[in-house]
């Protein structure tokens, strides 16, 4: 399927004309035929869609806390209560190590990106399923979908990092100049959630499995992320790979530029963006490839 | 530089067997596949899975501001084309040009979000349907006038009742207003009233000069709004024509469907916790025939597993293009029981019915309450026979009138009593 523009669009005879507003899309011809091969993302399709992105956006964030009694409060609560659990089990009855931070900071600090992440993938994974008819009974870019539910969780990201700044600012933290660098630790996890989204959301399709496969994958990545522990735990040598999960990027990252703890090389990092562009071009193909057949499947 | 919208050359699509949708199974199934593959490709010859082709050989054009109908039986491949033309999904061979903006409306309401109230729900569907924001707002106040709906655009459409959710639903479709406008079946939703205005507004699209695909099962509507029609069955084009023509090809093809057993036909919609089992129709007259003066006797066999609670018969009989003429129904006088025997045979005898000679078709339905339980749409047929009413041996022709009505004539002044006939 493609597009192509004409320069001219006789009506064959039929003479009242459509009026004008309608302007250059009315130049197009659509061809639908057989799909072939792998294709990338059509960014221009998405972009002329870019409305309909909006309001999909727009409805996950309206919707979510719908017939809640505290609404917008649980994207606070979540990672909060998860601090307090690990604060008291990990930080005062193991006393896990913590860099030399409060324990319930250094949790938090890696809380707060990692309920995006593990949410972004639970709605990013429901995201085409949840309305079969969306995919059955109308065109749009498919791939708007999982974007738009792991955006809309941004808004919640921003909401718990408030309260993250707070508890800094009551344990007398002050962030220096390598929080300047957070911006790109946000956009490492976004990148990652997005390419572990459109995998699942693809697969998801097809495989109703997957519907059982993310809890135990959020459950299993948990724990290969330095959260409740620091990866300074992590033997030398095991490093590279552990660094393999962007996540542990996003972590490290979070805690650099936050915290000032001394725990993220370079070289992991880049490691970590490297794993995290892979998973996103990699899913993007997929989804892509599997599109094709939604509307037959789903 | 086309003299066509839209062209479509050789379209097919494949399906593997069990429909689409069971096209779909489980991780483990196609790891399994995909590991027995190399063996099985060894053993002599891959076992592909079983495929029916849902459209196959498809060709026509549409030329700008023609309304084009398409009609077929349930499983016709109707739907598989519409949805091939607004890119829901692809076709396996083939393809099709389509030389204008595009507006599909193959489900009424799709993307509507129940928490979210009308307003909103507009907002969302027309960015669904492929609106841009600036579109929607310059339109928001034609939609809301078309709902009739002002009072409850911010109240949650979770209460709306079914016929305002489907009001909202299509008054936003309505004003899409692409080149080139895809519509399955969705004006079989709302009441009477906002039917006919949705039907209204299809028409004035045409009258603009917008290209019009439209799927429906309502024959009239077909004639009425289309300049050509075009019949599917089983994935192929039969017939494509006039819509007078097609559409009486069609509907003797499916009135020859009639002639199976009622209880085995598969084509019927409802929950199915009763059904129709059997119809039959006669003259009241000692003959049983049938003819322009008779009354009929139309008795309906019922099955279920249970007692047949607020039980409501529906007998529509229409005419040989299937336009309806008489609608029959058990609340009319409220006769029956309020629980009926769970097997058993309702009889409905009606006045002299007063038609030409020809034939008549007759769709049968079975609510429960407000539930459908069966529904046979071209259950059955009969023939109303000629007969001298007049004794002249006179007869409106079926095809010109579908009524025959008593009547006497004289010249003022000159009446002569007793002559003509009261039918």
């Amino acid at each position: 399927m493609h597009e192509q523009s004409e320069p001219t669009l006789s009506r064959g005879g039929v003479d009242p004309p459509l009026d004008e507003r309608q302007g250059p899309a009315a130049r197009t011809t659509l061809v639908v035929g057989p799909p072939g091969g792998w294709q990338a993302l059509d960014v221009r399709e998405i972009w002329r869609y870019r409305d309909l992105l909006y309001f999909l956006v727009w409805r996950e964030v309206k919707v979510r806390y719908k017939q809640t009694v505290i609404g917008g409060a649980w994207a606070v609560l979540q990672p909060f209560m998860t601090m307090v659990v690990f604060s008291v089990i990990f930080g005062l009855l193991i006393d896990v190590p913590s860099d030399g931070v409060p324990y319930p900071v250094f949790s938090f600090a890696a809380l707060v990106p990692w309920t995006f992440f593990a949410t972004a993938l639970a709605r990013g994974g429901n995201s085409l399923v949840q309305d079969p008819s969306l995919l059955s009974k109308v065109y749009f870019p498919r791939i708007t979908l999982p974007l738009a539910a792991v955006s809309s969780l941004l808004v919640d990201f921003a909401i718990a990092f408030v309260i993250l700044i707070g508890m800094m600012l009551f344990y007398g933290i002050v962030p220096g100049v390598a929080s300047l660098a957070l911006p790109l630790f946000v956009v490492l996890a976004y990148v990652t959630a997005l390419g572990v989204g459109f995998w699942l959301s693809a697969a998801n399709v097809k495989y109703r499995d997957i519907n059982y496969v993310i809890p135990v994958l959020v459950q299993f990545w948990l724990f290969l992320t330095p959260i409740a522990y620091p990866s300074s735990l992590i033997p030398e040598a095991w490093r590279a790979l552990y660094g393999l999960n962007p996540m542990v990027g996003v972590v490290e990252g979070f805690r650099w530029a936050l915290l000032g703890t001394e725990s993220a090389t370079s070289a992991s990092l880049l490691v970590s963006a490297a794993a995290a562009l892979l998973l996103f071009g990699s899913g993007m193909l997929y989804f892509r490839r599997m599109e094709r057949e939604f509307a037959d499947v789903v | 530089m086309s003299a066509v919208a839209v062209r479509a050359e050789n379209l097919g699509k494949l399906y593997r067997v069990g429909g689409p949708r069971a096209a779909y199974g489980s991780l483990r199934e196609s790891l399994v596949d995909a590991a027995q593959t190399p063996i099985r490709a060894l053993r002599g010859g891959l076992q592909r899975p079983e495929t029916f082709w849902a459209l196959k050989d498809v060709a026509f054009d549409v030329g700008w501001g023609e309304v084009l109908g398409i009609v077929g039986a349930n499983g016709a491949g109707k739907s598989t084309l519409l949805k091939i033309l607004s890119r829901v999904t692809y076709p396996t061979t083939g393809h099709a040009r389509l030389h204008g903006r595009v507006g599909a409306l193959l489900e009424v309401g799709t993307g509507f979000h129940a928490e979210l109230t009308g307003r909103e729900n507009i907002y969302l569907s027309g960015a669904i349907l492929g609106m841009r924001k600036s579109e929607i707002e310059r339109k928001f106040d034609a939609i809301v006038d078309f709902t009739e709906l002002e009072r409850f655009l911010d109240t949650p459409v979770k209460r709306y009742s079914s016929g305002m959710y489907m009001r909202l639903a299509f008054s936003v479709a309505a004003h899409l207003e692409p080149e080139i406008l895809v519509v399955d079946e969705v004006l079989a939703v709302g009441d009477a009233a906002f039917q006919k205005k949705c039907l209204g507004k299809m028409d004035s699209a045409a009258r603009e000069g917008r290209t019009i695909l439209f799927v429906s099962h309502n024959m009239p509507a077909i004639q009425a709004l289309c300049h050509r029609a075009l019949w599917l069955r089983d994935g192929r084009i039969v017939e494509e024509g006039p819509p007078a023509s097609v559409v009486e090809s069609y509907i003797a093809s499916a009135v020859e469907t009639g002639r199976f057993p009622l209880a085995e036909r598969e084509d019927r919609s409802g929950d199915g916790s009763a059904r129709i089992v059997s119809f039959e129709v006669e003259s009241a007259d000692a003959d049983r025939v049938i003819r322009p003066g008779s009354r009929l006797v139309l008795r309906l066999g019922y099955r279920s597993d249970r007692p047949v609670r607020y039980p409501q018969f529906v007998i529509t009989i229409s005419d040989h293009l299937d336009v309806g003429l008489f609608l029959l129904h058990s609340e009319f006088t409220n006769r029956l029981p309020e629980t009926l025997p769970p097997e058993g045979v309702v009889t409905c005898e009606t006045d002299p019915i007063h038609l030409t000679p020809g034939r008549c078709i007759v769709h049968l339905e079975l609510l429960k309450g407000n539930v459908q339980a069966d529904l046979i749409p071209h259950a059955g047929t009969f023939e109303v026979h000629d007969d001298d009413v007049f004794g002249t041996g006179m007869m409106p022709p079926r095809d010109w009138v579908r009524y025959v009505l008593g009547q006497r004539w004289w010249l003022e002044n000159e009446r002569v009593p007793g002559e003509g006939v009261q039918s």
